[in-house]
């Protein structure tokens, strides 16, 4: 890479203006549409998410249903104008995959078994992108479950680091994750220790990727905080009301 | 033996609430001797067990519950039923005519059709098969008037009250019937609309200020106001 | 239901790994054996068949040439396809690709793609305009458990098969000439996939292990003993200790792998 593609400056500053270890801003909203069950909507950096959950309900069509336990079903979907150049509509093979891993990745928070033969429904629509969409998508679908009562083990989380020219970064947005060396998506359930989502792409050394592992992990504790700041604020403005 | 909270503090789920010697009561589950939250509501301690008063949660049918329901789809030997629950519930032909059900004779759809409401008990439940509705009890069957209203189902013994205090002042003051879905569909029926719309009020009260304290006061504060403009309104007529 | 009948299995499977063993006799790390057959599609301009047990993958690659993107001009261009071919197990169906299948080529794409596995440059026919396009389509004959590792091998075997058309440009026109040259490639990713049964990592899970297993986690390396590329799968979660555990196993299989495999 030459000279005037850095992407972090001589003082460790990213091209956002971020250090290393910074995270972008990260907004919450819990209860944002009404028809969901449960429902939620995410600002990280300018990643723009809505997040929906329906159910448990019954599962249609009803041979997907399982005889001994909940299925979850994910939908992770981009609006044709999230993004710089128009995407099209139907799902791309990078949505089917992300659907997947999402799905994945709220599974270990579910009592999947107390509820056999009936169905979640998680709904992503991403309305902007920004870099690490699946991240924001996952923060915001574990409050949406939560908000729809469905019991979680925990919340979880979501957070990249990746490596930026020669550096150990946290929480890469679009630039960072077109040009940079590598990118690990970590999704969490802190109380729990548990690592719900791990993807790579890109080369790492064994010690970056610990290194890299470890700050992903910081910044989902982060955000763990907002996400249960705002899933309490929600219940607390109806507290007010009557106050 | 620690425990990790105030009283009727706000958790979310995954919380810590108590390591150590402690029960999971409701809406908490325990792993590796740890109590943790599973859904947002209010921590509570009863002797050694934590419960959380979950304030958003769905319906699971219980046998001996009384339900309402809207009937979805008239089957060809029964009805499906639409209990707010992850599953739909059926109420067997034979359980409403109370005798054996003829195909030839009997046209299920002339004793309930698609859309009407009916009050239900669950007759058995378990969780490989769908909830079985029975109405051939006093007070079941079905609804021909009166208003409905929906609550989150955790807020219904915030409107039952103390041994049924709040439930029967309500009744009381505004002369209706009241009956409460445990899937939290209310069915309120009076002699007067007004009426109806009071009590309305007064359990949507409830249900949005069911965590706070001093409610059951400030319940029969409002039902007295409200019956009070009543009194006047007819007085200028 | 296949994961009703193998929770009788579940409890035989978790007795066995406390003892460090399987069913088909193998230790927690091992492989099952892998066997590499080259060349064998006249048609493809590369091609190779892996058996990693009962598993069985052929892939078959094809080169043409098309247009680059245009964020990367000066490069020819790589797509993975995976089909899960019904006549490989009951449980496939005809029809679009599913998500399986589609996470399968995923993660065989992106082990060879940020491994740089091909050197996408030396593709460049003419920049923006002409490149060479390489076609790498998985066909999952048979399955037995661990369809990513098998056709990450399966298709770097293929790549190392290909022959890349000579050609000329004469008055601005592409001429194919007489005689071939290999796929140029700068290196050999290996993807090793463990299963997470009770807590502990078995390599190269085999079906049934599949069935029971609680989560799944597939890490690429290349040569360099770097980490290239990685996939958690399941529906259960990994701690981080097991996670550098798992790692440190990959780049143990890998090197193993390489030297058994001349890679």
């Amino acid at each position: 890479m030459n000279e005037k593609e850095k992407l972090i400056d001589k003082k460790g500053v990213r091209l956002d203006g971020r250090k290393a270890d910074e995270l972008r801003p990260v907004k919450l909203q819990v209860g944002v549409l009404s028809n969901a069950d449960g429902s939620a909507y995410i600002e990280h950096g300018k990643n723009k998410i809505l997040a929906a959950a329906f159910g448990p309900r019954e599962m249609h069509p009803k041979h997907l249903a399982q005889p001994d336990r909940m299925v979850l079903r994910c939908r992770y979907h981009m609006a044709p104008f999230s993004v710089q150049e128009r995407k099209s509509p139907a799902p791309s093979r990078r949505e089917v995959e992300l659907s997947k891993v999402i799905k994945e990745s709220l599974e270990p928070a579910l009592f999947l078994e107390l509820y056999p033969r009936t169905g979640v429904d998680v709904f992503v629509e991403v309305l902007q992108a920004d870099g690490g969409t699946r991240c924001a998508s996952i923060t915001a679908a574990a409050l949406a479950i939560a908000d729809a009562g469905v019991p979680m083990k925990d919340l979880v989380v979501a957070c990249a680091a990746g490596k930026v020219d020669d550096t150990v970064v946290v929480d890469l947005f679009d630039a960072e994750d077109k040009l940079g060396t590598a990118d690990v998506p970590v999704a969490y359930m802190p109380n729990l220790n548990a690592v719900t989502l791990l993807q790579m792409d890109g080369i790492l050394t064994p010690d970056e990727f610990e290194r890299a592992v470890n700050m992903a992990m910081d910044g989902c504790k982060k955000i763990y905080a907002l996400q249960k700041e705002a899933l309490k604020t929600k219940y607390m403005v109806v507290k007010e009301v009557e106050e | 033996m620690p425990i990790f909270f105030e009283k009727k503090q706000l958790v979310t789920p995954g919380e810590l609430l108590a390591e150590g010697d402690y029960l999971p009561g409701e809406n908490t589950y325990a792993e590796a001797g740890k109590i943790y939250a599973l859904r947002i509501g209010l921590v509570d301690s009863d002797n050694k067990k934590i419960n959380v008063v979950a304030l958003r949660a769905f319906y699971m049918p219980k046998t001996g519950d009384i339900v309402i329901g809207t009937v979805v789809e008239v089957g060809f030997n029964g009805w499906t039923v639409d209990i707010k629950a992850p599953y739909t519930a059926i109420l067997r032909a034979s359980d409403v005519l109370s005798r054996p059900f003829k195909p030839q004779n009997d046209e299920l759809s002339a004793v309930l059709n698609t859309g009407d409401l009916i009050v239900a008990k669950i007759a058995s439940y378990d969780r490989a098969h769908d909830p079985q509705l029975t109405v051939g009890e006093p007070g079941l069957g079905k609804i021909t008037r009166g208003q409905i209203l929906h609550v989150t189902p955790t807020k219904i013994p915030r409107v039952i009250g103390r041994k049924g205090s709040m439930i029967s002042m309500i009744k009381q003051e505004t002369n209706c019937q009241i009956i409460l879905g445990l899937n939290g569909v209310i069915l309120v029926t009076g002699k007067t609309l007004e009426e109806e719309e009071i009590a309305i009020e007064a359990i949507k009260k409830i249900e949005a200020e069911s965590h706070t304290s001093g409610l059951t006061d400030r319940i029969t504060q409002l039902l007295k106001e409200k019956k009070q403009v009543k009194v006047e309104e007819n007085k200028v007529e | 239901m296949s994961s009703l009948v193998t929770k009788v299995r579940l409890k035989q499977i978790e007795q066995l790994i406390e003892k460090g063993k399987r069913l088909d006799e193998r230790g927690l790390t091992d492989y099952r054996p892998i066997k590499i057959e080259q060349g064998l599609i006249e048609r493809a301009e590369g091609s190779a068949r892996v058996l990693l047990g009962k598993t069985e993958v052929l892939v078959g690659v094809k080169v043409e040439t098309g247009e680059p993107f245009p964020d990367t001009p000066n490069e020819g261009v790589m797509t993975v396809n995976a089909e899960l071919v019904p006549l490989a197990s009951p449980s496939f169906e005809p029809g679009p690709p599913d998500e399986n299948s589609i996470e399968l080529a995923r993660v065989v794409d992106r082990g060879i793609r940020e491994s740089h596995a091909i050197d996408t440059e030396k593709l460049c026919i003419e920049p923006g305009k002409k490149v060479f396009v390489v076609f790498v389509d998985v066909y999952v004959l048979n399955h037995d458990g661990n369809l990513i590792d098998a056709s990450a091998i399966a298709s770097i075997a293929a790549l190392m098969n290909t022959k890349m058309p000579n050609y000329e440009i004469k008055d601005g026109e592409i001429k194919i000439k007489q005689g071939y040259t290999p796929l140029p490639m700068k290196s050999h990713p290996i993807t090793v996939t463990m299963a997470k049964i009770n807590n502990r990592l078995l390599v190269d899970p085999w079906f049934e292990e599949e069935q029971v297993m609680d989560s799944r986690i597939s890490i690429a390396t290349n040569e360099d003993g770097n980490i290239c590329a990685i996939q958690k799968g399941g529906s259960s979660y990994f701690t981080p200790q097991q996670i550098l555990e798992a790692t440190k196993i990959a780049l143990d299989k890998a090197a193993d792998l390489r030297k058994k495999l001349n890679w």
